[in-house]
Order: C-alpha cells, then sequence, then structure tokens
C-alpha cells in the first residue's frame, strides 16, 4: 500500500521539479529579453526630443560627485595596499624599483574601472532602481504617462547617459589616487629611490594602458545605469518589490561588471 | 446632451478572464459621473482604456469625439494632455516641492516663461485652497488632504477637458472626505464654460453620491444600472441596493 502511494507521488514530484526548473529557465530568458529591448529602446529614446540636459546634469551630479569620496578613498587603500604587496613581491627578484610601473599599470588597466563599477553598482545601481521602483509602487510614472511624458525617456535617459560619462571620469580619479597612495608608500615609506620609480613609470607606462581602463570603464557606466533602471522599472507590489528590485540592480550590475570585464579584456589586449 | 466619452461593445480580457464584459454606455460632457463597483468589479481598468493606457480586446472608445483605437502611441500621448488625473494617494513627485509639482505640466508643455508658469502655479495652488506656506514643502510634509490639494492643482494645470478622480476619499477622515468631494465639485462647477467632466472611480458609496450628476454600476466587467443620481438612488437592482444600503 505504502509502496503504491509512493509510487503514484513519484511522477508529480518530478513534474513539480521539471515544472520549477522550466519556469525559471523560462523567466530568465524572458527577463534577459526584456532587459534587451529596454537596452535598444534606450538608443531610440536618447535621439528623440526633448532633451533633457539639466535632469542629466542633477544626474551626473548624484552618480559622480557624490561618488568621489568614496571612490578616492578606495583608490588610496587599492594603491597602498598594491605597493606593500608588489614590494615585498619584487623584493625576492630585486625588482623592488618595478612597484611603481606595476601597481600604475594594475590600477589602469583592471582594478580602477573594476573598483569604480562595483562601487557605482552598489551605490548608484542600487538609488536609480529604488528611486524609479519607489515611483512606480507610488503611481508617480502612472502621473508622468497620464500627464502624456514618456516615463521611459524622462527617467531612464539622464541616468543612462550620466552614469556612461561618469564612470570613466571616477576611474581616472580613482587611478589618479591610486597612484599617488602607492607612490606615498613606495618611495616614502618603503624606502624606493623617487627617480626610479618616477625613471622606470615613464618607461614601462604607455597611453593604451590607462585607455584600456576608460574603454572599460565607459561600458560598466552603460550597462550599470541600464540594470539599475531596468529593475526600477520592473518593480512590482509595494515595499517588498522595491528592496528586491534595488537588490537585483546591485547584484547583477556587480556580476555584470565582472564578466563583461573578462570579454573587454580579451578583445581590447589584441587592439591595444 | 454631448457626450464625453462613448463606450461602444467595450470588451477586454486577460489570457481566460474577461474583465470588461461588452460595456455601451456614455458619460456626459460637463457633468460629474461616478462610477461605482466593489472591488475587482473592473473599475480601474475601465478607467485605463479611457486614459487610453490599455487597448480593448474588441470594442471601441470615443473621447472627446476622438476613436482612440485610430490613434498610435505618441498620438495617444498627446492626446492625454485632455485628461487631468487625481490620484488615490496624489501621487506627486516626491522630490519635487508642492509649486514644482504644479509647475512641472507647464514647464514641459507650454512656452510660458519662468515668471508666468510662478504666477500659475500661485494661482492654481491658491484656487484649491492651500495656503502660501505650503507652495514650497515637500510632499512628505504634507497633509493627506493638502496632498490631494495639490494633486488636484497639478491636473488642473493644463486646463484638462476630462478630470479622472481615483477612489479620491478612500482612506481619508471624514472632514478630509467632505472637503475632497467639495472640492471636485467647485472645480467642476467653476470649469463649467470650457465644459469639465468629472469622472470618479470610486467604491465609496456615500461620499460621491452627493456630488455626482450620474452614476455607472460595473460589477463583473458589466455596467448593471447607469442612471442620473436621483433615479440611482430608486434602483431597483438587488446588487445597487445592497451597495445602497451598506
Amino acid at each position: 500500500m505504502e509502496q503504491s502511494i509512493a509510487s503514484a507521488r513519484k511522477p508529480n514530484f518530478l513534474k513539480k521539479i521539471v515544472q520549477s526548473f522550466g519556469s525559471f529557465v523560462i523567466d530568465d530568458i524572458k527577463g534577459l529579453g526584456d532587459f534587451a529591448l529596454f537596452t535598444i529602446k534606450f538608443f531610440y529614446w536618447s535621439v528623440k526630443p526633448p532633451f533633457r540636459v539639466k535632469l542629466g546634469f542633477d544626474q551626473l551630479f548624484f552618480i559622480g560627485n557624490k561618488s568621489v569620496f568614496i571612490v578616492c578613498l578606495t583608490g588610496a587603500f587599492t594603491g597602498m595596499v598594491m605597493a606593500y604587496q608588489m614590494y615585498y613581491g619584487s623584493k625576492l627578484i630585486s625588482m623592488d624599483t618595478f612597484v611603481g610601473p606595476i601597481v600604475s599599470m594594475s590600477l589602469a588597466r583592471e582594478l580602477s574601472p573594476v573598483l569604480t563599477g562595483l562601487i557605482v553598482a552598489g551605490r548608484a545601481g542600487a538609488a536609480m532602481a529604488a528611486q524609479i521602483g519607489t515611483m512606480k509602487v507610488t503611481e508617480q510614472i502612472d502621473a508622468l504617462e497620464v500627464m502624456g511624458v514618456d516615463a521611459n525617456q524622462y527617467l531612464a535617459v539622464p541616468r543612462i547617459l550620466a552614469g556612461t560619462i561618469a564612470l570613466p571620469i571616477l576611474t581616472i580619479i580613482h587611478g589618479f589616487v591610486g597612484n599617488l597612495g602607492s607612490y606615498l608608500i613606495g618611495t616614502k615609506v618603503l624606502g624606493i629611490d623617487e627617480v626610479m620609480y618616477f625613471s622606470k613609470l615613464s618607461q614601462l607606462m604607455f597611453l593604451e594602458d590607462f585607455f584600456q581602463g576608460i574603454i572599460k570603464a565607459f561600458f560598466f557606466g552603460f550597462i550599470i545605469a541600464c540594470i539599475g533602471t531596468y529593475h526600477g522599472f520592473s518593480v512590482s507590489g509595494g515595499a517588498e518589490g522595491v528592496g528586491k528590485g534595488t537588490n537585483l540592480a546591485v547584484v547583477w550590475g556587480m556580476i555584470t561588471v565582472l564578466v563583461v570585464d573578462f570579454f573587454l579584456t580579451s578583445f581590447l589586449v589584441h587592439i591595444l | 446632451m454631448e457626450n464625453a466619452v462613448e463606450v461602444i461593445n467595450l470588451t477586454k480580457r486577460f489570457g481566460e478572464h474577461t474583465v470588461l464584459d461588452n460595456l455601451n454606455f456614455n458619460i456626459v460632457r460637463g457633468k460629474i459621473t461616478t462610477i461605482l463597483g466593489f472591488s475587482g468589479a473592473g473599475k480601474s481598468t475601465l478607467m485605463k482604456h479611457i486614459l487610453g493606457l490599455l487597448k480593448p480586446t474588441s470594442g471601441m472608445l470615443r473621447v472627446l469625439d476622438t476613436d482612440l483605437s485610430t490613434l498610435n502611441r505618441v498620438g495617444l500621448r498627446e492626446f492625454r494632455r485632455n485628461f487631468g488625473m487625481l490620484f488615490q494617494y496624489a501621487a506627486l513627485f516626491d522630490s519635487m516641492t508642492s509649486f514644482e509639482n504644479v509647475a512641472f505640466p507647464l514647464r514641459e508643455f507650454t512656452k510660458l516663461n519662468e515668471a508666468e508658469i510662478k504666477d500659475k502655479g500661485f494661482k492654481l495652488l491658491k484656487s484649491v485652497g492651500l495656503e502660501e506656506i505650503s507652495y514650497h514643502k515637500l510632499p512628505s510634509e504634507l497633509s493627506g488632504g493638502m496632498r490631494k490639494r495639490v494633486g488636484l492643482a497639478r491636473a488642473l494645470a493644463l486646463s484638462p477637458k476630462i478630470m479622472l478622480y481615483d477612489e479620491p476619499t478612500t482612506g481619508l477622515d471624514p472632514i478630509t472626505t467632505n472637503m475632497v468631494n467639495e472640492l471636485i465639485k467647485d472645480t467642476t462647477d467653476a470649469h463649467k464654460d470650457i465644459g469639465l467632466t468629472s469622472i470618479i472611480i470610486s467604491h465609496d458609496v456615500k461620499a460621491t453620491l452627493k456630488i455626482s450628476d450620474y452614476v455607472a454600476f460595473l460589477d463583473h466587467g458589466k455596467i448593471i444600472e447607469h442612471r442620473p443620481v436621483d433615479e440611482f438612488l430608486e434602483s431597483k437592482e438587488p446588487l445597487v441596493r445592497r451597495f445602497l444600503e451598506l
């Protein structure tokens, strides 16, 4: 009797597993498709008047100016830590004078764009999703639509453009402060000769290294802002929905930065 | 009588679920019409059709003599400027002050300069009974009643031909409810010259019947009663009677 009950339940259990896996896959593919459409539509919205320049500058101030402190802080400590690590590593093979270019190259090509991207995803990406999500659940987006304002264009375009412009600038600031931290630790604390430090730096650092980082930052800024705004518009329900949307914006923003970084690196190392 | 809205054989289905079922009724221009019904009766879906935010599965809507099905996305967006809407919780932009909320549609859609916008914005806020001290306050600093007033001033900014009120008195205390009702009545009367049509979506029967000229009762996607308010009060429809006697 028990065996027959167990065998009767088995197909249901399997069916449920297949169903939940299937709906998970379908939902994810649908979400990816919606996001791709949203991103494509952005290009149409951004060339269609009216052009809201003031809103763009407001967002640039929010994403850029208000992230400067945290970017500087992260940059300084990254540069200082890197200088320590590189110094003790390179000293083993008597190449401690190479600390400057190694840290500088790491920052320019990789650390500055990626760390700045992660900071902006956590700070501005989350804020974008939360702001737009709150506007959605409190009917502010409906109010825009009823007035005849294209809510997608009004809210998404200034944020995405500002994110795309702000991240390269923040990356440059991060790199500059990181180099400053590395220089201070390398020359003033670890005793590397200043002249050697700068001489190696000028010998081994090229403009291409900086370009690689800036190109990456440009893509990261665009992607983070797209993900933040998309998850804001996708919010449903009340406060719980806003929390979920914000969480998704941060998680996907950070993951995407790391994944896109790999593909961009493998492409850029061949052309730069 | 001239109609502001004509609903002709309107049906809306979401999948298998029929939300609006072959509706036929008109909303008279220059009057206050209340659409009553239980939660889930299809009131909000009907309102979204009137605004052109949803497309019917079949049937049509003629609003201000325009067949909405003939308008494309951009045309619909422009057409919506004929509407003003007061949302249930006012839906004020929370990063803007009362004045900025009212100035928003003026800045977006008119060529008025800043001095003219300030003048018109202040006049609108004054017309809905707000004192100057609240003009530069954020929505979070205003009471529920004050927010409704700002929402109404914002909705009236572009001189709409149709005003929609979504559950305007839900969640308000009796005094504020009365105030909002008077405001709706006064607003409609004050704009009689342009034939402002007011449509109230509500389930608050006592609050809205006092000010309505016509009442339509929606149940399970069908209009089961649509009459002038005094006739509606005498309705023999069992469901309407139950609703009125609540």
